[in-house]
């Protein structure tokens, strides 16, 4: 029963009636994110994505934690839940746990997911609850003013780092990758096309689906995903990863390396038989981990797109039919039944 | 040979033995008996705090501590009549609390020179005239076993395993307990390896037969059931009884009942025992740390169901900050908090009541929470349904405060039937609330009661958002204006401050006591029995328990106000004295013991005689 939901994110929430638009999925409320902040195209993208699940929006729930992306919710015209710092993993854990009928929304940042929040979002993933976690990746802090966050490169210079950062940063795509996710994905806040297409699988992805979205903070870190934008650089280092397809670009192509990792090669300097060939279905997580490395040194190569898409059952099926087995054995509970259980004796 | 018969109105047993000698199972089974023979009863066991401790030492013994009588008893006793000592290292570490002239039971088998040494015994004590202040039986109960258990076809060890049994055996004849159920307990026990359930079941005969035959016992004792009222019983712990306190809540409410627990010694059993509860519809989750289980069921509760999680002090502290979001977004929640011995880890299977103002205070900002507090092992039932009760309809996080004492504790229960119970059920919001028909307001309140609706997501036309930041008085929208804080905070302060608590009832049975025993949570049992105590010698003390420490009683200023003295006796450094004083300006007399472990009737006797002498 539960592989009979495998690719069917969506397969127990109830269908909208009529037809949907963006107008339906905005909010009442001011949007209040510095102006010309990344946060408002990814806001623009999903409230026009969300028509086109066909599900009934009441049924729709999007979760946050703290941090300017957390206030994500109060602008989408849905259920909604803006939590505590770090938390929203484990408290839409509860909600998508008991309430299969919903679509439940993570919204979160580097420094939510990763720093305050990163035990919980480690399970999360390898749980595989029914939930698509969007993390804002702007390799900053802007609530708080600019500190640097754990996807911050070394030697960044803030406020709290004035000799410069001394950590090495998360790669969270590597990381969900470790942490048993069954859907990892990367795209980027400016190209919608692709933010969409993106924002497709996760949705029909049953279980945990994890995209992170590099976010320009144009006040705290502007232009940090610059090079991705930038029309003359931009198809020279993006490696756009599509199943079954080659994992190149016109200048740049995926091998296998002697090392056991892969490879940036120059594109003609191989034959086209021995460019990877993609596959995001591929049960062994070694080369999704691989390609999620090729983003060192930086903005060298840059993979973008799903890196991996495997089923297994969710945790919120999986926690049902244990309910359901349970009320098939011994049917449903009564609680005299049980109160009166165990060792019991009469006094008359 | 006719043995003689001896009448005795109540007894109180400790079986100590080394943690592989199975001396809470025996006094499970002991207690199953007794409890199915009619006698009241209360129990006590004691853990050690190493799971696997050394075998043979001082910090490997566990025992458990039984009080039975013909009468309705409070406390599982303040000393041991009868002391069954499984090793060198059961004795010296029970015998301080043995008064002289107690039976002790030694198992003479393993008083060997290696283990005596273990525990710095120079001389076998069951040699020498050590214990001659006491009535000292030395049985060889492991190498009566092992004979006993000749024909079996099982190995020396396992046979040697059985000698808790034989003890059992014994002690069930010495004390005419009936033997049938613990028979048919170790079939079940043991179905799957049928020589080891024959194996000890006879070795448990062979203990009866022993004490029945051998001259070392020349009389055994009769103790009469106790007159209990009409009904069910069973015997019950306290962390039982809240688990199924709050499976009969998500019953009575009609909602799905979610768990997020994170493993804390002493509340886990909580969560083992609602994990095998999965026909109610009951989810229970094992998070991966205290702020993910409470986190968990609070995004349950957001989505309509009973939320709960369970803990114990260590864990409060880390969930606090979700408590608090749970106070502002207004959604029920249940927190069990089963105290432990603090500060920081403390000593995990030791009880206190030092998380009350932790419960009550620990969180940032105005963040009132009610509070109640079980009295018995048995009251946790009652107490997980009044929080539920109480969460549902004025959607607000409600603190249990349980303790070490109350959740492994036990005691005979009068099972209600279901239809005893409250319905406590809430129906969610479903239509909208604004003047004009159309628009919902998730914080416009209910004009008694101050709740908000508590509308779920898969409603139509009721999509909303809440979270932690200040939210605008009706609408829920974030806002930031003075004064609409300064609303919010005395509106969610109004809420918890208007809930429909009983009034304080004060047990004075001439009603001309000018003392005033007070007492909240788990001292219920040796105060109520200290009380009993004085007024046996004559002494007049009133007696009241507060189960309800946040919001108190409409009634509790007046009560304190109208006796001479007030004396509060708690197991941390006078906690609840604390907030009477500043509430009530009472000038209350405290006592205080923060030993691990609960008071003793005896001990608070004499605390209450002398307050009453100093009038
Ligand atoms: S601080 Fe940065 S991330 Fe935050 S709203 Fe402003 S631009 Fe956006």
């Amino acid at each position: 029963m539960s592989e009979s939901l495998n690719g069917k994110g969506l397969a127990l929430v109830p269908k909208a009636e009529g037809k949907q638009t963006l107008k339906d999925f905005k909010s009442d409320q001011e949007v209040r994110w510095c102006p010309g902040c990344g946060d408002y195209a990814i806001l623009a993208a999903v409230q026009s994505f969300m028509p086109e699940l066909g599900i009934k929006r009441e049924n729709t729930v999007f979760v946050s934690g703290i941090g300017c992306s957390s206030r994500f919710p109060y602008y989408m015209n849905t259920y909604g839940f803006h939590s505590i710092h770090g938390r929203a993993p484990a408290i839409a854990t509860g909600l998508a746990a008991s309430r299969p009928d919903l679509s439940v929304w993570v919204i979160t940042g580097d420094g939510d997911a990763l720093s305050i929040g990163g035990n919980h979002l480690i399970h999360a993933l390898r749980r595989n609850v029914n939930l698509n976690i969007l993390l804002f990746n702007n390799r900053i802090y802007g609530l708080t003013k600019g500190q640097y966050s754990p996807t911050s490169e070394v030697g960044k210079i803030t406020k709290s780092t004035p000799m410069g950062s001394l950590d090495k940063p998360f790669n969270p795509i590597s990381l969900a990758v470790g942490a048993e996710a069954g859907f990892v994905a990367r795209t980027i806040d400016s190209d919608r096309k692709h933010l969409h297409s993106v924002l497709r699988e996760a949705a029909a992805h049953r279980g945990t689906s994890l995209v992170e979205i590099y976010q320009n903070c144009n006040i705290f870190n502007d232009n940090a995903f610059e090079d991705l934008k930038d029309p003359e650089k931009r198809d020279v280092i993006t490696l756009r990863l599509e199943h079954g397809q080659p994992i190149a670009n016109a200048t740049q192509a995926v091998r296998l390396a002697p090392t056991g990792g892969l490879e940036v090669v120059a594109r003609d300097s191989i034959s086209p038989e021995e460019i990877l060939v993609h596959d995001v279905h591929n049960p062994d997580p070694s080369l999704a981990f691989a390609l999620s490395r090729l983003d060192e040194p930086a903005f060298q190569h840059v993979p973008i797109g799903i890196f991996r898409s495997v089923d297994r059952p969710s945790y919120d099926h999986l926690m049902s039919e244990q309910l359901e087995m349970a009320v098939a054995q011994r049917g449903p509970g009564d609680l005299d039944e049980l109160l009166q259980g165990g060792d019991t004796w009469k006094i008359n | 040979m006719t043995k003689q018969v001896q009448q005795l109105d109540r007894v109180i047993i400790r079986f100590a033995g080394d943690s592989g000698d199975g001396m809470q199972l025996t006094g499970d089974r002991f207690t199953a008996e007794t409890a199915s023979f009619g006698n009241d009863l209360s129990t006590l066991p004691n853990f050690p705090a190493e799971i696997r401790a050394p075998a043979g030492t001082l910090p490997g013994v566990s025992s458990f501590q039984l009080h039975f009588a013909d009468h309705d008893i409070l406390t599982p006793g303040d000393a041991p009549n009868v002391l069954v000592a499984m090793n060198p290292a059961a004795l010296k570490a029970n015998l301080s609390d043995l008064p002289r002239g107690a039976d002790i039971i030694a198992n003479a088998d393993e008083f060997t020179k290696r283990n005596l040494q273990k525990v710095g015994y120079d001389v076998n004590p069951l040699e020498d005239e050590s214990l001659a202040e006491w009535r000292l039986h030395s049985v060889p109960l492991t190498s009566l076993t092992v004979k006993a258990l000749e024909e079996f076809d099982i190995s020396k060890k396992d046979a040697e395993r059985a000698k808790n049994m034989f003890a059992l055996g014994l002690l069930s004849w010495l004390y005419g307990r009936p033997v049938e159920a613990t028979i048919k307990f170790i079939e079940t026990k043991f179905a799957k390896k049928p020589a080891i359930a024959k194996s000890n079941v006879a070795a448990f005969n062979a203990g009866y037969n022993y004490g029945e035959t051998t001259e070392a016992f020349s009389v055994s004792y009769e103790i009469k059931p106790a007159p209990l009222s009409a009904g069910v019983y069973r015997n019950i712990s306290g962390n039982q009884a809240l688990a199924l306190g709050l499976v009969a809540a998500s019953v009575q409410s009609k909602l799905p009942l979610f768990l997020g627990s994170y493993p804390i010694t002493p509340a886990s059993d909580i969560l083992h025992e609602l994990s095998k509860h999965k026909r109610f519809g009951i989810r229970t989750f094992q998070a991966e740390d205290e702020i993910a289980g409470v986190g968990a069921a609070l995004g349950a509760a957001f989505g309509g169901a009973l939320g709960v999680t369970t803990t114990s002090g260590p864990g409060v502290a880390l969930k606090a900050e979700t408590v608090g979001l749970a106070v502002t977004t207004e959604l029920p929640l249940i927190v069990v908090d089963v105290q432990r011995a603090g500060p920081s880890t403390g000593m995990p299977t030791k009880t206190e009541q030092t998380d009350l103002l932790m419960a009550l205070f620990g969180r940032n900002g105005e963040s009132p929470v009610p509070v109640i507090a079980p009295a018995t092992p048995s009251d946790c039932f009652d107490a997980a349904v009044e929080a539920a009760r109480i969460a549902i309809k004025y959607r607000t996080p409600v603190m249990l405060l349980s303790d070490g004492y109350l959740a492994n504790g036990s005691e005979p229960w009068k099972v209600p039937s279901q239809a005893e119970l409250p319905d406590i059920s809430v129906p969610y919001t479903t239509e909208p609330n604004g003047d004009d028909g159309t628009t919902f307001l998730p914080f416009k309140r209910d004009a008694e009661t101050l709740a908000r609706p508590w509308a779920i997501p898969g409603t139509p036309g009721l999509e909303h958002r809440i979270g932690g930041i200040e939210k605008a008085d009706g609408t829920g929208n974030i806002s930031y204006d003075p004064s609409n804080h300064d609303l919010m905070v005395r509106l969610r302060q109004a809420k918890i401050d208007g809930i429909d608590v009983p009034d304080l009832e004060v047990d004075d049975p001439d009603g001309d006591a000018r003392v005033l025993v007070l007492g909240w949570g788990s001292t219920y049992g040796p105060i109520a029995a200290a009380a009993r105590r004085v007024r046996r010698g004559g002494g007049k003390v009133a007696q009241a328990h507060l189960r309800h420490l946040n919001p108190f009683p409409k009634n509790i200023g007046e009560v304190l106000k109208s006796y001479d003295k007030v004396l509060l006796p708690e197991i941390n450094l006078g906690q609840l004295a604390l907030l009477l004083r500043a509430k009530f300006l009472v000038d209350i007399i405290s006592y205080n013991r923060v030993r691990g472990l609960p008071f003793k009737a005896e001990e608070l006797a004499g605390v209450i005689q002398e307050v009453i002498d100093s009038e």
